[in-house]
């Protein structure tokens, strides 16, 4: 379990990192999401002992990281953003390597090879590391960070480099790991975040502007009384149709997305859901409905309108 | 920690740099003592140390300048500095490593005090006392260089630096020679690494150079382990 209390990082005047708080239960996978420089990275080096924070404190299982380094990286795996490995070793050696670098008590061998066998690296483990494609050498990174069986796993972009088959297979493994981990994600591709984890931390600017399961967060933020609607007709008629039904907000005409055909975006009063009505109200008029739906925001659109305060995310007017 | 020097070690004879260094080591060696010792037909190092004081003090930084600046330039530190493993067993494992090189190329002087009783009786203490000394001097080196390149990621940099600095190590003797203070003279002089080196070849074996020499290994050790301190507070 990962605890963070108040977490700040200076670099002189600049804040990288601005007093942020969250907390992580064992077998939870956490999306850490924001956009480039947001201070994903820091944290998660703030959070494995890499560089030290300005104020606040982070534990690991309950050990203070920067008081007990040691005892508190003991239970960590970390990959970072660039898979830490060496190109002149082989990718059997690199791993013994890690084995005692990190004082693993595991039996080796079976240990290694059963790490070998998750990130699906077995058939390349007697070349030197250098020679492996980008996308391999994040996998080695990957097993370095699973050797010892930490109880945290800390994940820098995990899939970068990879092809989309590799990526679904270290999706899944990430998933299944976190049914014993406990596992921070860091992120820029939102369906990956929405697909793995189990709440989401958006970080803008050093501060965390949104913490919350990834289902609440879409709903939170999700305008299911908005909606979208194409009918096809006059559209100062169907406009005022659509107007005198009680509830709505907002009659918007958007643009004529077939000939004769308009597309209008509905605002009704929170809560409120106005779809029977439309239809009801459209077709006694013989004004038939191409498409509705309700203007739900994808996690990019609430992404974007977390980190930039665009309330519409750039979708609607 | 030697886990750390163990990785080292391989990473020395993966790539050449390991094989070209002790090879260059025998060679200068081999060629001093063909020009001190042999051709004079006399059973006297002296010199032959002498000279491998300004060959590992340029070769040695050659030795050192990958230990951390390639580490910095990979990121690669983020693993070691993430793992469980102490600072300044992280630095002394590193140091070990380069020490283990140059042990190897310490031996070679057992081949020649060999070579040499074969023409004349050879006193063995006065071989194994000078390779001691060459070994703690090498050592200072060693810590030296290792300091240098856990400040940059560039392994140019690293080099030209550590020989730069090593070059400063005999410029104490220069300088103390043009003090005009005896005070000062005193000072220089007993700060002079080439001075107490040069206390070893001539087959003085004093625990104060000795203490000299370890104490100036364990304030680069020191100074090393600050350096990667720092980094992460900054």
């Amino acid at each position: 379990m990962i605890e963070v209390k108040n977490l700040t990082k200076q670099y002189g005047s600049k804040v990288a990192v601005n007093n942020i708080s969250f907390t992580v239960n064992e077998g939870e996978i956490l999306g850490f999401l924001g956009p480039n420089g947001a201070g994903k990275s820091t944290t998660m080096n703030m959070l494995t002992g890499y560089i030290s924070s300005t104020s606040g404190t982070a534990t690991i299982n309950g050990i203070d990281v920067l008081e007990d380094p040691i005892a508190a990286k003991m239970h960590i795996g970390y990959l970072p953003e660039k898979p830490p490995v060496y190109g002149d070793m082989t990718v059997n050696e690199y791993l013994r390597f890690v084995y005692e670098l990190k004082k693993s008590k595991l039996p080796r061998e079976s240990h290694l090879a059963e790490v070998r066998e998750l990130v699906k690296i077995n058939e390349v483990k007697n070349r030197l590391i250098r020679n492996l494609s980008k996308g391999y050498q994040q996998r080695v990174g990957f097993a370095q960070a699973l050797v010892g069986n930490p109880g945290v796993l800390i994940l820098d972009e995990p899939t970068v480099g990879l092809d989309p088959k590799q990526i679904i297979e270290i999706r899944t493994l990430i998933k299944k790991l976190g049914k014993h981990h406990t596992v921070i994600l860091s992120s820029h591709i939102l369906p990956e975040i929405q697909a793995v984890c189990d709440r989401i931390v958006v970080i803008s600017s050093g501060s965390i502007v949104a913490n919350d399961s990834t289902d609440a967060l879409a709903k939170n933020l999700s305008a299911d009384h908005k909606l979208v609607v194409r009918a096809e007709g006059n559209s100062e008629d169907i406009k005022k149709l659509l107007s005198s039904i009680p509830g709505m907000d907002r009659v918007y005409v958007n643009r004529e997305a077939e000939p004769g055909v308009w597309e209008y975006y509905l605002e009704a009063a929170q809560g409120k859901d106005l779809r029977r009505d439309i239809s009801k109200k459209l077709s006694s008029r013989n004004y038939p409905i191409l498409m509705m739906k309700s203007n739900e925001l994808s996690l990019e659109e609430i992404f974007l309108k977390l980190t930039t305060g665009d309330n519409y995310g750039g979708v609607d007017k | 920690m030697f886990a750390i020097m163990k990785r080292e070690l391989l990473s020395y004879f993966t790539s050449p740099l390991g094989y070209v260094f002790v090879a260059v080591f025998y060679l200068f060696s081999g060629l001093f003592l063909f020009l001190f010792t042999l051709s004079n037909q006399s059973a006297n190092m002296e010199s032959v140390y002498t000279g491998m004081f300004f060959v590992m003090m340029i070769m040695i930084p050659i030795l050192t300048m990958r230990l951390m600046a390639e580490e910095n330039r990979q990121k690669t530190d983020q693993l070691l500095l993430t793992s469980p493993i102490s600072l300044p067993r992280l630095v002394i494992g590193k140091f070990l490593s380069a020490f283990v090189i140059l042990a190897i190329c310490m031996l070679i002087f057992l081949v020649y005090g060999l070579v040499l009783s074969g023409f004349t009786s050879v006193n063995w203490a006065i071989i194994l006392g000078n390779m001691f000394g060459m070994l703690l001097m090498g050592s200072v080196f060693i810590a030296s260089g290792l300091f240098i390149s856990t400040m940059t990621e560039n392994q140019m940099i690293a080099a030209v630096g550590s020989i730069g600095l090593n070059i400063g190590f005999i410029l104490v003797d220069s300088l103390a020679s043009v003090m005009p203070v005896k005070f000062l003279q005193d000072i220089f002089y007993s700060l002079s690494f080439f001075g107490k080196y040069n206390e070893f070849t001539l087959g003085v074996f004093s625990l104060s150079n000795i203490f000299f020499f370890l104490s100036a290994i364990f304030i680069f050790i020191f100074l090393t382990v600050r350096v990667l301190e720092k980094r992460r507070w900054a």
